[in-house]
Protein backbone atom coordinates (compact mmCIF):
# COMPACT_ATOMS: atom_id res chain seq x y z
CA UNK A 1 0.00 0.00 0.00
CA UNK A 2 1.18 3.48 -0.89
CA UNK A 3 0.64 6.67 1.06
CA UNK A 4 -2.89 7.63 2.11
CA UNK A 5 -2.26 11.28 1.26
CA UNK A 6 -0.01 12.79 -1.41
CA UNK A 7 1.21 16.27 -2.29
CA UNK A 8 0.85 17.48 -5.90
CA UNK A 9 1.84 20.35 -8.18
CA UNK A 10 -0.87 21.11 -10.74
CA UNK A 11 -0.28 22.92 -14.03
CA UNK A 12 -3.80 23.88 -15.04
CA UNK A 13 -4.93 25.60 -18.26
CA UNK A 14 -6.77 28.83 -17.40
CA UNK A 15 -8.71 30.68 -20.07
CA UNK A 16 -11.37 33.31 -19.26
CA UNK A 17 -13.46 32.77 -22.40
CA UNK A 18 -13.28 31.64 -26.03
CA UNK A 19 -11.55 34.88 -27.12
CA UNK A 20 -8.93 34.81 -24.33
CA UNK A 21 -5.50 33.47 -25.27
CA UNK A 22 -5.21 31.35 -22.13
CA UNK A 23 -2.19 30.27 -20.09
CA UNK A 24 -1.01 27.67 -17.58
CA UNK A 25 -1.32 28.44 -13.90
CA UNK A 26 0.59 26.42 -11.27
CA UNK A 27 -1.07 25.35 -8.01
CA UNK A 28 0.21 23.34 -5.04
CA UNK A 29 -2.01 20.85 -3.24
CA UNK A 30 -0.96 19.05 -0.08
CA UNK A 31 -2.74 16.12 1.57
CA UNK A 32 -4.69 14.83 -1.43
CA UNK A 33 -6.37 11.52 -0.52
CA UNK A 34 -5.29 8.68 -2.81
CA UNK A 35 -8.89 7.41 -2.57
CA UNK A 36 -10.20 10.61 -4.19
CA UNK A 37 -11.20 10.64 -7.84
CA UNK A 38 -9.45 13.11 -10.14
CA UNK A 39 -12.54 15.36 -10.16
CA UNK A 40 -12.72 15.28 -6.34
CA UNK A 41 -9.09 16.41 -6.33
CA UNK A 42 -10.08 19.36 -8.57
CA UNK A 43 -12.97 20.05 -6.16
CA UNK A 44 -10.40 20.30 -3.34
CA UNK A 45 -8.34 22.69 -5.46
CA UNK A 46 -11.41 24.83 -6.15
CA UNK A 47 -12.33 24.97 -2.43
CA UNK A 48 -8.81 26.21 -1.80
CA UNK A 49 -9.08 28.81 -4.61
CA UNK A 50 -12.45 30.07 -3.29
CA UNK A 51 -10.99 30.49 0.23
CA UNK A 52 -8.13 32.46 -1.32
CA UNK A 53 -10.67 34.64 -3.13
CA UNK A 54 -9.62 33.39 -6.58
CA UNK A 55 -11.70 32.21 -9.53
CA UNK A 56 -12.22 28.41 -9.32
CA UNK A 57 -11.24 26.23 -12.27
CA UNK A 58 -14.21 25.63 -14.60
CA UNK A 59 -14.56 21.98 -15.66
CA UNK A 60 -17.33 19.81 -17.05
CA UNK A 61 -18.79 16.96 -15.03
CA UNK A 62 -22.22 15.43 -14.56
CA UNK A 63 -22.73 11.79 -13.54
CA UNK A 64 -19.33 11.09 -11.98
CA UNK A 65 -19.89 7.42 -12.67
CA UNK A 66 -18.22 7.10 -16.07
CA UNK A 67 -21.20 7.25 -18.41
CA UNK A 68 -22.02 10.89 -19.18
CA UNK A 69 -18.85 11.69 -21.12
CA UNK A 70 -18.57 15.24 -19.80
CA UNK A 71 -15.24 15.17 -17.93
CA UNK A 72 -13.04 16.21 -20.85
CA UNK A 73 -9.57 16.62 -19.35
CA UNK A 74 -6.23 16.01 -21.04
CA UNK A 75 -4.00 14.82 -18.19
CA UNK A 76 -0.23 14.48 -18.58
CA UNK A 77 -0.54 14.15 -22.36
CA UNK A 78 -3.32 11.56 -22.26
CA UNK A 79 -7.07 11.95 -22.76
CA UNK A 80 -8.70 11.20 -19.36
CA UNK A 81 -5.25 10.53 -17.87
CA UNK A 82 -2.86 7.60 -17.74
CA UNK A 83 -5.39 4.77 -17.14
CA UNK A 84 -6.86 3.19 -20.26
CA UNK A 85 -10.63 2.66 -20.63
CA UNK A 86 -11.31 5.26 -17.91
CA UNK A 87 -13.10 8.59 -17.78
CA UNK A 88 -11.60 11.37 -15.63
CA UNK A 89 -14.19 10.86 -12.87
CA UNK A 90 -13.24 7.17 -12.63
CA UNK A 91 -9.52 7.96 -12.47
CA UNK A 92 -8.26 7.82 -8.90
CA UNK A 93 -5.38 9.68 -7.27
CA UNK A 94 -3.72 6.38 -6.26
CA UNK A 95 -2.39 6.27 -9.85
CA UNK A 96 -0.25 9.34 -9.13
CA UNK A 97 2.90 9.67 -7.06
CA UNK A 98 3.66 11.93 -4.10
CA UNK A 99 5.27 15.16 -5.33
CA UNK A 100 4.23 14.60 -8.95
CA UNK A 101 3.50 17.49 -11.33
CA UNK A 102 0.26 16.98 -13.27
CA UNK A 103 -0.47 18.93 -16.45
CA UNK A 104 -4.20 19.42 -17.08
CA UNK A 105 -5.45 20.79 -20.40
CA UNK A 106 -8.79 21.00 -22.22
CA UNK A 107 -9.50 18.96 -25.39
CA UNK A 108 -7.66 20.63 -28.27
CA UNK A 109 -9.55 20.66 -31.57
CA UNK A 110 -10.80 23.49 -33.77
CA UNK A 111 -14.42 22.17 -33.69
CA UNK A 112 -14.26 21.98 -29.83
CA UNK A 113 -13.69 25.63 -28.81
CA UNK A 114 -12.76 26.27 -25.18
CA UNK A 115 -15.63 27.94 -23.31
CA UNK A 116 -13.69 28.48 -20.10
CA UNK A 117 -10.61 26.85 -18.53
CA UNK A 118 -11.10 23.08 -19.02
CA UNK A 119 -14.63 23.28 -20.41
CA UNK A 120 -14.99 22.84 -24.17
CA UNK A 121 -18.03 23.12 -26.42
CA UNK A 122 -18.67 19.63 -27.81
CA UNK A 123 -21.93 20.52 -29.54
CA UNK A 124 -20.20 19.70 -32.85
CA UNK A 125 -20.98 16.06 -31.96
CA UNK A 126 -24.66 16.96 -31.53
CA UNK A 127 -24.62 18.56 -34.99
CA UNK A 128 -23.20 15.35 -36.48
CA UNK A 129 -25.94 13.33 -34.74
CA UNK A 130 -28.64 15.75 -35.95
CA UNK A 131 -27.35 15.29 -39.50
CA UNK A 132 -28.22 11.59 -39.57
CA UNK A 133 -27.74 9.78 -36.27
CA UNK A 134 -31.36 8.73 -35.84
CA UNK A 135 -33.90 6.14 -37.00
CA UNK A 136 -37.47 6.67 -38.21
CA UNK A 137 -40.09 5.38 -35.81
CA UNK A 138 -43.69 5.04 -36.89
CA UNK A 139 -46.44 6.26 -34.61
CA UNK A 140 -48.85 3.76 -33.07
CA UNK A 141 -48.24 0.90 -30.70
CA UNK A 142 -44.69 -0.17 -29.88
CA UNK A 143 -43.85 -3.32 -31.89
CA UNK A 144 -43.05 -6.54 -30.02
CA UNK A 145 -39.33 -6.50 -29.24
CA UNK A 146 -38.98 -10.18 -30.07
CA UNK A 147 -40.83 -9.99 -33.38
CA UNK A 148 -37.68 -8.97 -35.25
CA UNK A 149 -34.97 -11.67 -35.23
CA UNK A 150 -31.42 -10.24 -35.08
CA UNK A 151 -28.28 -12.44 -35.17
CA UNK A 152 -26.51 -12.49 -31.79
CA UNK A 153 -23.17 -11.39 -33.33
CA UNK A 154 -24.80 -8.34 -34.96
CA UNK A 155 -26.64 -7.41 -31.77
CA UNK A 156 -23.40 -7.67 -29.75
CA UNK A 157 -21.40 -5.66 -32.29
CA UNK A 158 -24.11 -2.97 -32.44
CA UNK A 159 -24.22 -2.84 -28.65
CA UNK A 160 -20.42 -2.46 -28.44
CA UNK A 161 -20.60 0.47 -30.85
CA UNK A 162 -23.56 1.98 -28.98
CA UNK A 163 -21.46 2.03 -25.79
CA UNK A 164 -19.92 5.29 -27.14
CA UNK A 165 -20.71 8.12 -24.71
CA UNK A 166 -19.66 10.92 -27.08
CA UNK A 167 -16.98 12.21 -24.72
CA UNK A 168 -14.63 13.32 -27.49
CA UNK A 169 -11.53 11.56 -26.14
CA UNK A 170 -11.00 10.07 -29.62
CA UNK A 171 -10.82 13.56 -31.14
CA UNK A 172 -8.62 14.82 -28.30
CA UNK A 173 -6.17 11.92 -28.55
CA UNK A 174 -5.98 11.82 -32.36
CA UNK A 175 -2.96 13.63 -33.76
CA UNK A 176 -5.24 14.87 -36.55
CA UNK A 177 -8.21 15.76 -34.29
CA UNK A 178 -10.32 13.36 -36.35
CA UNK A 179 -13.83 12.40 -35.22
CA UNK A 180 -13.86 9.11 -37.15
CA UNK A 181 -14.12 6.82 -34.12
CA UNK A 182 -17.18 8.69 -32.80
CA UNK A 183 -18.89 8.85 -36.21
CA UNK A 184 -18.02 5.23 -36.96
CA UNK A 185 -19.54 4.05 -33.67
CA UNK A 186 -22.76 5.95 -34.33
CA UNK A 187 -23.00 4.80 -37.97
CA UNK A 188 -22.21 1.20 -36.95
CA UNK A 189 -24.82 0.91 -34.21
CA UNK A 190 -27.55 1.63 -36.78
CA UNK A 191 -26.00 -0.06 -39.84
CA UNK A 192 -25.82 -3.38 -37.99
CA UNK A 193 -29.50 -3.45 -37.00
CA UNK A 194 -32.66 -3.80 -39.12
CA UNK A 195 -34.11 -0.60 -37.61
CA UNK A 196 -31.27 1.40 -39.14
CA UNK A 197 -31.70 0.18 -42.72
CA UNK A 198 -34.14 2.75 -44.25
CA UNK A 199 -31.71 5.68 -43.76
CA UNK A 200 -28.53 3.59 -43.97
CA UNK A 201 -26.93 5.18 -47.05
CA UNK A 202 -28.27 8.68 -46.51
CA UNK A 203 -27.13 8.61 -42.88
CA UNK A 204 -23.48 7.82 -43.54
CA UNK A 205 -23.21 10.37 -46.35
CA UNK A 206 -24.76 13.13 -44.23
CA UNK A 207 -22.85 12.39 -41.02
CA UNK A 208 -19.48 12.29 -42.79
CA UNK A 209 -20.32 15.47 -44.72
CA UNK A 210 -21.20 17.22 -41.43
CA UNK A 211 -18.04 15.91 -39.75
CA UNK A 212 -15.92 17.32 -42.60
CA UNK A 213 -17.83 20.62 -42.66
CA UNK A 214 -17.22 21.15 -38.93
CA UNK A 215 -13.47 20.97 -39.48
CA UNK A 216 -12.48 17.69 -37.83
CA UNK A 217 -9.23 16.24 -39.19
CA UNK A 218 -8.68 13.31 -41.52
CA UNK A 219 -8.11 9.87 -40.02
CA UNK A 220 -4.66 8.39 -40.62
CA UNK A 221 -5.37 5.09 -38.85
CA UNK A 222 -2.87 5.58 -36.01
CA UNK A 223 -5.22 3.84 -33.56
CA UNK A 224 -4.66 6.41 -30.77
CA UNK A 225 -8.46 6.88 -30.50
CA UNK A 226 -9.06 3.21 -29.79
CA UNK A 227 -6.32 3.23 -27.13
CA UNK A 228 -7.89 6.25 -25.35
CA UNK A 229 -11.59 5.43 -25.69
CA UNK A 230 -13.08 5.01 -22.18
CA UNK A 231 -15.63 2.58 -23.61
CA UNK A 232 -13.19 0.48 -25.65
CA UNK A 233 -14.75 1.26 -29.05
CA UNK A 234 -12.69 -0.60 -31.68
CA UNK A 235 -11.30 0.93 -34.89
CA UNK A 236 -12.98 -1.99 -36.66
CA UNK A 237 -15.90 0.45 -36.62
CA UNK A 238 -13.81 2.93 -38.66
CA UNK A 239 -13.24 0.22 -41.28
CA UNK A 240 -17.03 -0.30 -41.31
CA UNK A 241 -17.63 3.45 -41.65
CA UNK A 242 -15.21 3.58 -44.62
CA UNK A 243 -17.01 0.61 -46.16
CA UNK A 244 -20.46 2.11 -45.57
CA UNK A 245 -19.39 5.49 -46.96
CA UNK A 246 -17.69 4.04 -50.06
CA UNK A 247 -20.65 1.80 -50.82
CA UNK A 248 -23.17 4.63 -50.31
CA UNK A 249 -21.08 6.95 -52.50
CA UNK A 250 -20.84 4.45 -55.31
CA UNK A 251 -24.60 3.73 -55.32
CA UNK A 252 -26.29 5.89 -57.98
CA UNK A 253 -28.16 8.80 -56.36
CA UNK A 254 -31.84 9.61 -56.82
CA UNK B 1 -26.69 14.93 -55.31
CA UNK B 2 -23.85 13.36 -57.23
CA UNK B 3 -22.45 10.84 -54.79
CA UNK B 4 -19.17 10.31 -56.64
CA UNK B 5 -18.30 14.02 -56.40
CA UNK B 6 -19.27 13.87 -52.72
CA UNK B 7 -16.88 10.96 -52.28
CA UNK B 8 -13.93 12.69 -53.93
CA UNK B 9 -14.48 15.86 -51.91
CA UNK B 10 -14.84 14.06 -48.58
CA UNK B 11 -12.22 13.23 -45.98
CA UNK B 12 -12.72 9.52 -46.67
CA UNK B 13 -12.32 10.19 -50.42
CA UNK B 14 -8.99 11.91 -49.80
CA UNK B 15 -7.92 8.95 -47.70
CA UNK B 16 -9.07 6.59 -50.46
CA UNK B 17 -6.77 8.39 -52.90
CA UNK B 18 -3.86 7.90 -50.48
CA UNK B 19 -4.72 4.21 -50.07
CA UNK B 20 -5.18 3.40 -53.77
CA UNK B 21 -2.06 5.26 -54.95
CA UNK B 22 -0.16 3.79 -52.01
CA UNK B 23 -1.21 0.23 -52.81
CA UNK B 24 -0.21 0.73 -56.45
CA UNK B 25 3.23 1.84 -55.25
CA UNK B 26 3.39 -1.22 -52.97
CA UNK B 27 2.78 -3.42 -56.02
CA UNK B 28 5.34 -1.44 -58.00
CA UNK B 29 7.95 -1.97 -55.27
CA UNK B 30 7.47 -5.72 -55.52
CA UNK B 31 7.91 -5.78 -59.34
CA UNK B 32 10.86 -3.38 -59.05
CA UNK B 33 12.48 -5.69 -56.50
CA UNK B 34 12.09 -8.80 -58.68
CA UNK B 35 13.82 -6.91 -61.54
CA UNK B 36 16.60 -5.53 -59.35
CA UNK B 37 17.47 -8.85 -57.76
CA UNK B 38 18.87 -9.82 -61.18
CA UNK B 39 21.77 -7.49 -60.36
CA UNK B 40 22.96 -10.21 -57.99
CA UNK B 41 23.14 -12.93 -60.69
CA UNK B 42 26.89 -13.44 -61.34
CA UNK B 43 26.75 -13.10 -65.14
CA UNK B 44 28.52 -9.77 -65.62
CA UNK B 45 25.20 -7.95 -65.76
CA UNK B 46 23.65 -9.83 -68.69
CA UNK B 47 20.32 -10.66 -67.03
CA UNK B 48 19.96 -7.12 -65.66
CA UNK B 49 20.84 -5.49 -68.99
CA UNK B 50 18.30 -7.62 -70.87
CA UNK B 51 15.69 -6.90 -68.19
CA UNK B 52 16.34 -3.13 -68.32
CA UNK B 53 16.22 -3.13 -72.12
CA UNK B 54 12.99 -5.17 -72.23
CA UNK B 55 11.27 -2.93 -69.68
CA UNK B 56 12.42 0.22 -71.49
CA UNK B 57 10.94 -0.95 -74.79
CA UNK B 58 7.71 -2.59 -73.72
CA UNK B 59 4.81 -0.22 -74.52
CA UNK B 60 2.66 -1.60 -71.68
CA UNK B 61 5.46 -1.14 -69.15
CA UNK B 62 5.98 2.40 -70.47
CA UNK B 63 2.31 3.24 -69.82
CA UNK B 64 2.48 1.71 -66.33
CA UNK B 65 5.68 3.67 -65.69
CA UNK B 66 3.93 6.95 -66.59
CA UNK B 67 1.03 5.97 -64.31
CA UNK B 68 3.55 5.26 -61.59
CA UNK B 69 4.92 8.80 -61.79
CA UNK B 70 1.37 10.15 -61.78
CA UNK B 71 0.48 8.13 -58.69
CA UNK B 72 3.63 9.21 -56.85
CA UNK B 73 2.74 12.85 -57.57
CA UNK B 74 -0.90 12.30 -56.49
CA UNK B 75 0.24 10.53 -53.30
CA UNK B 76 2.46 13.52 -52.48
CA UNK B 77 -0.16 16.17 -53.34
CA UNK B 78 -2.86 14.43 -51.30
CA UNK B 79 -0.54 13.97 -48.34
CA UNK B 80 0.27 17.70 -48.32
CA UNK B 81 -3.43 18.53 -48.60
CA UNK B 82 -4.33 16.14 -45.76
CA UNK B 83 -1.51 17.39 -43.53
CA UNK B 84 -2.61 20.99 -43.95
CA UNK B 85 -6.23 20.15 -43.10
CA UNK B 86 -5.13 18.08 -40.11
CA UNK B 87 -2.96 20.89 -38.81
CA UNK B 88 -5.90 23.28 -39.13
CA UNK B 89 -8.06 20.87 -37.11
CA UNK B 90 -5.82 21.44 -34.06
CA UNK B 91 -4.51 25.04 -34.11
CA UNK B 92 -3.31 24.86 -30.48
CA UNK B 93 -1.31 21.81 -29.50
CA UNK B 94 -0.88 20.08 -26.15
CA UNK B 95 1.84 20.91 -23.62
CA UNK B 96 1.64 17.60 -21.76
CA UNK B 97 3.74 14.75 -23.08
CA UNK B 98 2.49 11.20 -22.57
CA UNK B 99 4.70 8.82 -20.59
CA UNK B 100 3.99 6.11 -23.12
CA UNK B 101 2.72 6.41 -26.67
CA UNK B 102 -0.67 5.04 -27.69
CA UNK B 103 0.19 4.69 -31.39
CA UNK B 104 3.15 3.38 -33.39
CA UNK B 105 6.16 5.56 -34.21
CA UNK B 106 5.58 4.88 -37.93
CA UNK B 107 1.95 5.99 -37.86
CA UNK B 108 2.81 9.29 -36.19
CA UNK B 109 5.65 10.13 -38.58
CA UNK B 110 4.33 9.20 -42.02
CA UNK B 111 4.85 12.77 -43.29
CA UNK B 112 8.51 12.91 -42.27
CA UNK B 113 9.15 9.37 -43.56
CA UNK B 114 7.39 10.23 -46.84
CA UNK B 115 9.40 13.43 -47.30
CA UNK B 116 12.65 11.50 -46.79
CA UNK B 117 11.49 8.90 -49.33
CA UNK B 118 10.64 11.66 -51.84
CA UNK B 119 14.13 13.15 -51.43
CA UNK B 120 15.62 9.68 -51.88
CA UNK B 121 13.47 9.14 -54.97
CA UNK B 122 14.85 12.29 -56.62
CA UNK B 123 18.44 11.18 -55.96
CA UNK B 124 17.56 7.67 -57.12
CA UNK B 125 15.91 8.82 -60.36
CA UNK B 126 18.77 11.17 -61.15
CA UNK B 127 21.39 8.50 -60.44
CA UNK B 128 19.88 5.60 -62.37
CA UNK B 129 16.71 6.28 -64.35
CA UNK B 130 18.01 9.54 -65.83
CA UNK B 131 21.51 8.08 -66.38
CA UNK B 132 20.12 5.01 -68.15
CA UNK B 133 18.10 7.22 -70.49
CA UNK B 134 20.65 9.90 -71.23
CA UNK B 135 24.05 8.72 -69.96
CA UNK B 136 26.72 9.68 -72.52
CA UNK B 137 29.25 7.02 -71.52
CA UNK B 138 26.91 4.02 -71.69
CA UNK B 139 28.51 1.38 -73.93
CA UNK B 140 26.68 -1.13 -76.07
CA UNK B 141 26.95 -4.85 -75.40
CA UNK B 142 26.02 -7.80 -77.62
CA UNK B 143 24.28 -10.89 -76.30
CA UNK B 144 23.80 -13.47 -79.09
CA UNK B 145 22.33 -11.49 -81.96
CA UNK B 146 21.08 -8.50 -79.99
CA UNK B 147 23.08 -5.40 -79.15
CA UNK B 148 21.71 -3.44 -76.19
CA UNK B 149 22.96 -0.68 -73.82
CA UNK B 150 25.25 -1.93 -71.03
CA UNK B 151 23.67 -0.21 -68.01
CA UNK B 152 25.03 -2.64 -65.42
CA UNK B 153 28.34 -0.71 -64.92
CA UNK B 154 26.35 2.44 -63.98
CA UNK B 155 24.91 0.56 -60.99
CA UNK B 156 28.17 -1.22 -60.15
CA UNK B 157 30.12 2.06 -60.17
CA UNK B 158 27.51 3.86 -58.06
CA UNK B 159 27.52 1.14 -55.39
CA UNK B 160 31.31 0.94 -55.29
CA UNK B 161 31.08 4.24 -53.37
CA UNK B 162 30.58 3.33 -49.72
CA UNK B 163 28.58 6.48 -48.91
CA UNK B 164 26.25 6.00 -51.85
CA UNK B 165 25.68 2.35 -50.92
CA UNK B 166 25.15 3.27 -47.25
CA UNK B 167 22.66 5.97 -48.25
CA UNK B 168 20.62 3.36 -50.10
CA UNK B 169 20.70 0.93 -47.20
CA UNK B 170 19.59 3.58 -44.68
CA UNK B 171 16.82 4.85 -46.94
CA UNK B 172 15.47 1.32 -47.27
CA UNK B 173 14.99 1.39 -43.49
CA UNK B 174 12.92 4.56 -43.91
CA UNK B 175 10.87 2.85 -46.65
CA UNK B 176 10.32 -0.07 -44.26
CA UNK B 177 8.89 2.15 -41.52
CA UNK B 178 6.66 3.94 -44.06
CA UNK B 179 5.38 0.60 -45.37
CA UNK B 180 4.83 -0.77 -41.86
CA UNK B 181 2.03 1.73 -41.26
CA UNK B 182 1.06 2.43 -44.89
CA UNK B 183 0.32 -1.15 -45.86
CA UNK B 184 -2.21 -1.86 -43.11
CA UNK B 185 -3.56 1.68 -43.14
CA UNK B 186 -4.51 1.32 -46.83
CA UNK B 187 -6.59 -1.79 -46.13
CA UNK B 188 -8.27 -0.07 -43.17
CA UNK B 189 -9.18 2.92 -45.38
CA UNK B 190 -10.61 0.60 -48.03
CA UNK B 191 -12.87 -0.73 -45.29
CA UNK B 192 -11.28 -4.18 -45.20
CA UNK B 193 -10.15 -4.01 -41.57
CA UNK B 194 -12.65 -6.64 -40.48
CA UNK B 195 -11.87 -8.31 -37.17
CA UNK B 196 -11.21 -11.64 -38.88
CA UNK B 197 -8.78 -10.13 -41.43
CA UNK B 198 -7.01 -7.71 -39.07
CA UNK B 199 -4.36 -10.20 -38.00
CA UNK B 200 -3.72 -11.35 -41.58
CA UNK B 201 -3.35 -7.78 -42.89
CA UNK B 202 -1.07 -6.86 -40.00
CA UNK B 203 1.16 -9.91 -40.46
CA UNK B 204 1.33 -9.51 -44.24
CA UNK B 205 2.09 -5.79 -43.85
CA UNK B 206 4.83 -6.37 -41.29
CA UNK B 207 6.44 -9.11 -43.39
CA UNK B 208 6.27 -6.91 -46.51
CA UNK B 209 7.72 -3.92 -44.64
CA UNK B 210 10.67 -6.01 -43.44
CA UNK B 211 11.40 -8.33 -46.39
CA UNK B 212 11.04 -5.98 -49.36
CA UNK B 213 13.31 -3.17 -48.03
CA UNK B 214 15.77 -5.77 -46.67
CA UNK B 215 16.13 -7.44 -50.09
CA UNK B 216 16.47 -4.02 -51.75
CA UNK B 217 19.17 -3.10 -49.23
CA UNK B 218 20.97 -6.38 -49.89
CA UNK B 219 21.77 -5.30 -53.47
CA UNK B 220 24.07 -2.31 -52.68
CA UNK B 221 25.67 -4.29 -49.81
CA UNK B 222 26.53 -7.30 -51.99
CA UNK B 223 27.63 -5.15 -54.94
CA UNK B 224 29.85 -3.02 -52.71
CA UNK B 225 31.53 -6.13 -51.28
CA UNK B 226 31.98 -7.58 -54.79
CA UNK B 227 33.70 -4.38 -55.93
CA UNK B 228 35.84 -3.94 -52.85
Amino acid sequence: MGKENIGLTLKVWRQKNEADKGHFETYKLSEVSTHASFLEMIDVLNEQLIVEGKDPVAFDHDCREGICGMCSMYINGRAHGPQSATTTCQLHMRHFNDGETITIEPWRAAPFPVIKDLTVDRSAFDQIMAAGGYVSVNTGNAPDGNAMPIPKEDADEAFNAAACIGCGACVAACKNASAMLFVSAKVSQYALLPQGQPERKERVLKMVAKMDELGFGNCTNTGACEAECPKGISITNIARLNREFLSASLTPGH
Amino acid sequence: MNNLTTLLKSSIGRKLMMALTGLFLVLFLLIHLIGNLQLLIPDGGEAFNIYAHTMGNNPLIQIVSKLNFLFIILHVIYSIWLSRLNKAARPIGYAGKPAQATSTLSSRNMGILGTLILAFLLVHLKGFWYEFKTGADIMMVTYGTETIPDVFPVVATAYSNVWYAAFYVIMMGVVGFHLYHGFQSAFQTLGLGYNKYKKLIQTAGTLFAILVPALFALIPIVMYIQNA
